[in-house]
C-alpha cells in the first residue's frame, strides 16, 4: 500500500504492532528535550514535537562506538590482532524523523559511502533502517530548510512520510522500503477524499512561513580562494568560543576521531565524534598546526558546509537548514548571517 | 563488504636504526596471511596506516617499492605516542597495516620523461620507493635521466646509506648527496643546503618533472630555484602531510579546501596547490 490514513487514536496500536516485528526508534521526551531513542512501548513515542535536540545522525553514526576489539594477553596467539565488534543490524524503523534530518543523511551518505570506500557500520545501519518521516506543519523561526535545498515536506531522505492532518496522519510511501512498511500496518484506513488537498495546503503554508533567507547560488558560484581570503572571517569569528556545540548538534557534521582504549589485557578501538572547532583536530605530532587560530577553524566550518562540499560533490550545500546551530550557539553566531556575508546578497525575510 | 578500517596483521621481520640520533628506524614487515600481500598492491607515493593495538595508528609513507616482493618497509621518525611505541617494538612482534592509501606519483605521465628527485631529511621514504621502482630492470628504460638531490643535516642523519652508496656507483642515476655541515675529512659528497646544491647542479628542465619532498623550509627555498631552472608549476610534484585518522576520506580531518589529503592526495602538483587554501 502506498498511501493510508491513521487516525490518532489508532497510532498506539500501529506502533505496538511495529514493535512486535522490528526495532522501533522515535522521538522521546526526556524532561528537557526530545531525542531519538528505542521505543519499547508505544506510550514513549511523542510526535508532538518541533525537533529533537540532538539530530538523528547518532542513529547511524553514534557519538561513540566500538570498531574493533583486541587482546594484549601474553600467550594469546591472536594478541595484537584487531577483531570486528559484533553489532545488531536487524531491521528497524525510525518514526517521526523531520525531513531536514532525513535529507542530512543523504548528505552524510556521500561521505560515508563513496564509490571507493564504504564505511561498513554506516552502510549496514542505513540498509537496516526504514525511515518514516513527519512533515513539518509549523516550522520555527530558526528554520531555513527551503533555502538550503530541503523543505518542511521534503521527502528526499525518507522511505515514507506522515502528515499530521489534525485528527490523524496521512501516511505516504516514498520508496519500496516504505511501501513494504506500510503494508505491515493493518490498522490504517483509506485516506479521506480531501486528505491530499489538506496536506498540500499545509505544505504551502509551512514553506511560505520559512521564506528564502539567503542565496545559495551566489556562494557556490563565488571563487573559493576569494571567499577563503575574505576579511569577513575576522568579524564572524570574533565572538566564537570554540565550544563545538554547533558541530555536535549538526545533522551533517560527521567528523570523528579514532582512539584505542585498553582495560587490563583487553581493549577496543573506538571512534568518537570530533570537531573542526578544536585546535587538537589538526595538530601534527611535530607541533605544527595548520589551523591553530580560531578564525581559521571558524572559517573551516562554514567554508566546508557552504563552499567546499558543494564544490566537491556539486550537489547543494552540506546544511539542511535545521537551525540547531543557530538556536544553541551560546554567542548567537547565526549561519544565515554568515551565508549572507559570504554571498553579500540581500536577505528576503519571511513575510 | 571489506572493512577499510581493519588492518592486515603483520609481523615485524627486521628493524634497522637508520640515523645516528636513533630517531629513525626502518621496519620491514611481513604479512601474517600471505594472501594479504596481493590485496595490499601499491604504487610508489602511497602511504599506509601503521596500527598498534592499544596505541593507535599513524600514517606513514611506504618506503619499499612494489618491485620488492615478500615484505613492505616503513621508516618511522619517533615523535609521539604511536611512533614512540613502534620504536620500542621488537622483531617478531605483531602489529597491523592498513592501506595502501592516497594517490601516487603520476607514473604514467612520468613515462619517457627525465626525473629530478629532490629530498630532504626523513621525507626521503617514498622517494626511496620511487628510485628503487625506476631502477628496476623492468622499469629503467621507461624513464629518461634520473637525477637525485638528497640532503640531511649531517652524514649520520642520511637514510638508507648503503643504498645511497650503491646508487652513487651506478651510471644510470645521477646522485647529489649533500649535508648542511660536516666535520668528517673523509666526506666525499657535497656540503650545502638542498636549494643551493640544486642551483649548482642545475638539472635541466627539458622534458623533465621534479618530485620534491622535505621539510617546509627546504621546499620553500627550492621552489624558486626550480622555477628559475624552467620547471613550470604543473611539472613540480610534492607530497603533503596532515594529521590523519581514517586515511580514506571519511573522518573529515585532513582537508585543504575541498581536497582530502589522505584520499585526493597526498601527492599534488604545485599548480594544483596554488589553487587551494594555504592551510597545511
Ligand atoms: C601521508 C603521510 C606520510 C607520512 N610519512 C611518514 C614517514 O614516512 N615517516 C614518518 O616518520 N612520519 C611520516 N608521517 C608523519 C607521521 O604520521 C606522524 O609523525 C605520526 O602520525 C605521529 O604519530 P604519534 O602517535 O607518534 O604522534 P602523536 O602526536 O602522539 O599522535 C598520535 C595520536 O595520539 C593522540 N594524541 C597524541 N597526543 C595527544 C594529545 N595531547 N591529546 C589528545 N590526543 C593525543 C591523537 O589521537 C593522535 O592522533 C607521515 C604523515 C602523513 C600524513
Ligand atoms: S556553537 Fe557558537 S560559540 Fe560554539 S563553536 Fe559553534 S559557533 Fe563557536
Ligand atoms: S549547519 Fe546548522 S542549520 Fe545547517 S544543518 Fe547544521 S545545525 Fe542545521
Ligand atoms: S584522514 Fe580521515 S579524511 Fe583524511
Amino acid at each position: 500500500m502506498t498511501e493510508m490514513y491513521i487516525p490518532k487514536e489508532k497510532l498506539a496500536g500501529v506502533v505496538e504492532d511495529l514493535i512486535g516485528r522490528q526495532r522501533v526508534y522515535g522521538p522521546v521526551f526526556d524532561g528537557a528535550y526530545h531525542n531519538f531513542e528505542e521505543i519499547k512501548s508505544a506510550g514513549a513515542l511523542d510526535l508532538a514535537y518541533s525537533n529533537t535536540r540532538l539530530s538523528a545522525k547518532g542513529l547511524f553514526h553514534p557519538h561513540s562506538e566500538r570498531m574493533f576489539e583486541y587482546s594484549l594477553a601474553s600467550g594469546d596467539p591472536e594478541a595484537g590482532v584487531l577483531k570486528e565488534t559484533e553489532k545488531d543490524y536487524s531491521p528497524r524503523v525510525v518514526l517521526g524523523m523531520r525531513p531536514c534530518d532525513a535529507r542530512a543523511l543523504k548528505i552524510m551518505d556521500r561521505n560515508f559511502n563513496s564509490p571507493q570506500y564504504g564505511d561498513p557500520w554506516w552502510v549496514k545501519r542505513i540498509e537496516a533502517t526504514t525511515i518514516v518521516g513527519l512533515a513539518c506543519n509549523a516550522p520555527c523561526g530558526t528554520c531555513f530548510c527551503t533555502t538550503a535545498g530541503s523543505g518542511p515536506f521534503d521527502d528526499s531522505g525518507l522511505d515514507a512520510m506522515l502528515v499530521d492532518l489534525g485528527e490523524g496522519y496521512l501516511a505516504r510511501a516514498v520508496t519500496d522500503k516504505g511501501s513494504a512498511l506500510l503494508s505491515q500496518i493493518s490498522k490504517g484506513s483509506a485516506a479521506p477524499a480531501d486528505a491530499a488537498q489538506k496536506a498540500d495546503a499545509l505544505r504551502r503554508s509551512a514553506e511560505a512561513a520559512i521564506g528564502l533567507q539567503f542565496d545559495v547560488g551566489s556562494i557556490t558560484g563565488k571563487d573559493s580562494m576569494e571567499l577563503f581570503n575574505s576579511p569577513i572571517w575576522e568579524e564572524i569569528q570574533f565572538a566564537c568560543i570554540n565550544c563545538g556545540t554547533c558541530t555536535f548538534l549538526c545533522p551533517t557534521c560527521w567528523c570523528f576521531d579514532i582512539q584505542d582504549e585498553t582495560h587490563g589485557e583487553h581493549g577496543d578501538r573506538i571512534r568518537i565524534w570530533d570537531s573542526c572547532m578544536f585546535p587538537l583536530f589538526t595538530l601534527h605530532g611535530s607541533g605544527h598546526n595548520p589551523r591553530q587560530n580560531k578564525a581559521q577553524r571558524v572559517r573551516q566550518r562554514f567554508m566546508h558546509k557552504l563552499r567546499y562540499y558543494p564544490e566537491k560533490y556539486g550537489d547543494g550545500i552540506a546544511c539542511t537548514g535545521c537551525g540547531r546551530c543557530v538556536r544553541a550557539c551560546p554567542v548567537n553566531i547565526d549561519i544565515r548571517n554568515v551565508a549572507r556575508l559570504m554571498s553579500s546578497s540581500a536577505c528576503v525575510r519571511p513575510a | 563488504m571489506k572493512n577499510p578500517y581493519l588492518p592486515y596483521p603483520v609481523r615485524i621481520d627486521s628493524i634497522v636504526t637508520e640515523t645516528e640520533d636513533r630517531n629513525l628506524k626502518t621496519f620491514t614487515l611481513v604479512f601474517k596471511n600471505p594472501e594479504d600481500e596481493a590485496r595490499f598492491a601499491y604504487t610508489p607515493g602511497q602511504f599506509a596506516e601503521l596500527s598498534v593495538a592499544g596505541q593507535g595508528e599513524s600514517p606513514i609513507g611506504i618506503a619499499s617499492s612494489p618491485t620488492e616482493k615478500g615484505f613492505i618497509k616503513f621508516t618511522v621518525n619517533k615523535v609521539g605516542r604511536v611512533t614512540s611505541h613502534l620504536h620500542s617494538m621488537k622483531e617478531g612482534d605483531v602489529m597491523g597495516v592498513r592501506g595502501p592509501m592516497g594517490n601516487w606519483y603520476p607514473w604514467e605521465t612520468l613515462e619517457g620523461k627525465n626525473i629530478v628527485i629532490i629530498g630532504g631529511g626523513f621525507a626521503f621514504t617514498t622517494l626511496r620507493s620511487s628510485i628503487v621502482y625506476m631502477l628496476h630492470p623492468d622499469n629503467r628504460s621507461r624513464f629518461g635521466d634520473i637525477t637525485v638531490v638528497y640532503g640531511a643535516r649531517s652524514p649520520g642523519l642520511l637514510l638508507y646509506k648503503d643504498e645511497l652508496a650503491a646508487w652513487e656507483q651506478r651510471d644510470d642515476i645521477k646522485m647529489h648527496i649533500t649535508v648542511d655541515g660536516c666535520s668528517d675529512p673523509n666526506w666525499k659528497y657535497n656540503v650545502g643546503f638542498v636549494p643551493t646544491v640544486t642551483k649548482e647542479k642545475a638539472p635541466s628542465a627539458d622534458n623533465a618533472y621534479a618530485i620534491i619532498c622535505g621539510p617546509p623550509i627546504m621546499i620553500k627555498f627550492t621552489l624558486p630555484v626550480l622555477t628559475d631552472l624552467g620547471f613550470p608549476p604543473d611539472r613540480i610534484i610534492s607530497s603533503l602531510e596532515m594529521r590523519m585518522k581514517c586515511g580514506i576520506g571519511i573522518c573529515g580531518r585532513c582537508n585543504i579546501g575541498s581536497e582530502y589529503v589522505c584520499k585526493d592526495g597526498p601527492v599534488f602538483t604545485l599548480e594544483k596547490l596554488s589553487k587551494l587554501p594555504n592551510e597545511y
